[in-house]
């Protein structure tokens, strides 16, 4: 499917060039990079979580939320649902994705796991985004353990 | 009037999340009728509200009217949240927004 490669590729070279010539080796250039790909993914989220539910019916309830999440959103974005969901109804929920997409052609298994969260970070932005659209402030980290499985953890935050 | 609407919306929305009934529309319908005016509420998956207020002496509206105007308004709305000049929150002066809402006013004048 051409617009699933296009969105790759497109992902590859943003990160490629973020750690590029601009990059100040030094461990405040990391994450000032890192943070720029979790902003750009944030406003992305916001404007899927405005186009996205627009023809489903109301949200009843957080996990209604993440169950869209889990299934329309990453549908849309990566052309599969997310494999589980797991929720300790106290706010924090981890999502988890046994082949992620930007993952999958790296490598299976230990190799890269270093270079894992610069592909990482414009997603969970992406969640992070969504779910803010969606009346929920969250904060949003991910971890790989070994490519291409990944999780996403959601911690909402109550003000 | 337009507050005192609002209070409305958040009381049907409210009632909403108690109800059994699975009664998730994201129309609100007509929210409450006074004398000069009609006004209809809408309420967007993203909490966004939309609020009309129409002139009671234009009785020939229907609602299916009423409710295609606001999945109009809902369109629009979206295309300004996904235009990258924009930032969420801000006023919106996208003028093909402004020129959606203009053509949506005839109908009812």
């Amino acid at each position: 499917m051409a617009d699933a490669a296009l969105f790759e590729f497109l992902h590859m070279e943003m990160v490629a060039e973020l750690w590029s010539h601009h990059y100040d080796p030094g461990p405040g250039g990391q994450k000032m990079s890192l943070s720029v790909l979790e902003g750009m993914g944030f406003r992305v989220g916001q404007a899927l979580g405005e186009r996205l539910p627009q023809e489903t019916l109301a949200f009843r309830e957080e996990l209604d939320v993440l169950k869209f999440l889990c299934k329309d959103l990453w549908v849309a974005v990566f052309q599969k649902q997310m494999d589980s969901l797991r929720a300790n109804h106290q706010g924090t929920y981890v999502l988890q994705d046994n082949s992620f997409p930007l993952l999958i052609r790296m490598a299976s298994g230990l190799q890269y796991l270093e270079e894992a969260p610069k592909f990482l970070a414009f997603t969970c932005g992406l969640l992070r985004g969504t779910l803010s659209t969606l009346g929920i402030k969250s904060l949003v980290t991910a971890s790989v353990a070994s490519l291409p499985t990944c999780k996403f953890q959601v911690v909402i935050q109550k003000t | 009037m337009v507050h005192t609407s609002l209070d409305v919306v958040d009381e049907k929305i409210s009632a909403m999340g108690k109800a059994l009934v699975d009664q998730r529309e994201l129309y609100l319908g007509l929210l409450y009728p006074t004398e000069d005016y009609k006004v209809y509420g809408y309420v967007t998956n993203s909490k966004v509200k939309f609020v009309m207020v129409v002139d009671s002496s234009n009785t020939a509206l229907r609602d299916n009217e009423i409710r295609s105007m606001f999945r109009k308004l809902h369109s629009s709305y979206t295309d300004v949240m996904c235009n990258p000049f924009y930032n969420p929150g801000d006023r919106i002066q996208s003028r093909a927004f402004d020129s959606m809402v203009a053509s949506l006013m005839p109908q009812v004048c």
